[in-house]
């Protein structure tokens, strides 16, 4: 669900808790971290997997939130500036991690349609979401993701995951709507190709239904 | 298994990003619904790619354990509500 529709009845909410908070208010911040911390967290497991890692974006996404408060001009979203701030934060770790940069602004790998070919055809559209879901499968989604170029994952996990628009995650990231949908296109198809090969080495048994 | 593609499989391929997030245009839809009628490889495709998307999209997210929560509130000097 998009962000305007989540937070619609919630955005005057939030623009008064900002500035509250620009004048110094506590308790205002406090109550804006009270409601956007799980959604933060999210993103950075997603975003950077690991648990110590993610705590250090959740804090510093944060800080920087509260650093920054006066640039804030309520003329966008609290929750798009927020998860602007967290990405940039997510992606700045994984950079670290890895010792080299990878900028939203990189052209994208020529576009032949190669890698776009699906591979592995086996049906297991058809399986129990509840068959889908235990913790082996999780892993296996999780280190999907994990496999994913940053700024693919970055794409899918604002879009996909916390259910913001295209339109949304085109404004959290700087990129365009055009630019958004290959992207997430691109990633979705890795992903279905990651978790197919998963399910023909791991086929699902009507016996061990939950 | 290799994906055997006709020349029409790679031409609705451009199409299904707005086809699955149901932004196609209506002549678009009928004919990959035209096509995936006839299409199994095309049509597991598209299941299961529908499926990866719900399957993200509906599995829990992650909690922020307590300890994390109020070592956030204590860095950032706030009353914990």
């Amino acid at each position: 669900m998009p962000i305007s529709a989540i937070m619609a009845p919630m955005v005057d909410n939030d623009l008064s808790l900002v500035q509250a908070a620009q004048r110094g208010d506590k308790h205002a911040f406090a109550q804006l971290v009270k409601k956007y911390e799980q959604r933060v967290y999210n993103l950075a497991r997603k975003m950077v997997r690991d648990p110590q890692d993610a705590e250090d974006v959740l804090q510093e996404t944060f800080i920087s939130v509260y650093r920054h408060l006066n640039d804030f001009q309520g003329d966008a979203a609290f929750a798009t500036w927020l998860y602007r701030i967290a990405t940039n934060a997510s992606l700045m770790k994984l950079r670290a991690r890895k010792d080299y940069a990878v900028s939203l602004d990189e052209p994208m790998e020529a576009d032949d349609g190669e890698n776009m070919m699906p591979r592995e055809i086996v049906d297991w559209g058809i399986t129990p979401e509840e068959a889908l879901l235990n913790s082996e499968v999780r892993a296996q989604m999780d280190a999907a993701v994990e496999a994913l170029p940053e700024t693919m994952r970055a794409v899918f996990v604002l879009r996909d995951i916390e259910g913001l628009s295209v339109q949304e995650t085109a404004e959290v990231l700087g990129i365009s709507v055009p630019n958004v949908k290959t992207r997430l296109h691109r990633a979705r198809m890795m992903l279905r190709e990651n978790l197919s090969a998963y399910f023909k080495a791991h086929p699902f048994q009507k016996e061990s239904a939950v | 298994m290799s994906h055997p593609r006709t020349q029409v499989c790679a031409e609705l391929e451009a199409h299904l990003p707005d086809y699955i997030d149901g932004q196609a245009k209506e002549s678009i839809c009928r004919a990959i619904e035209e096509h995936l009628a006839s299409c199994d490889n095309c049509r597991i495709v598209i299941d299961t790619i529908k499926k990866t998307i719900s399957l993200y999209h509906d599995a829990p997210p992650e909690m922020v354990p307590d300890q994390v929560h109020q070592r956030l509130i204590k860095v950032l000097h706030l009353p914990d509500l």
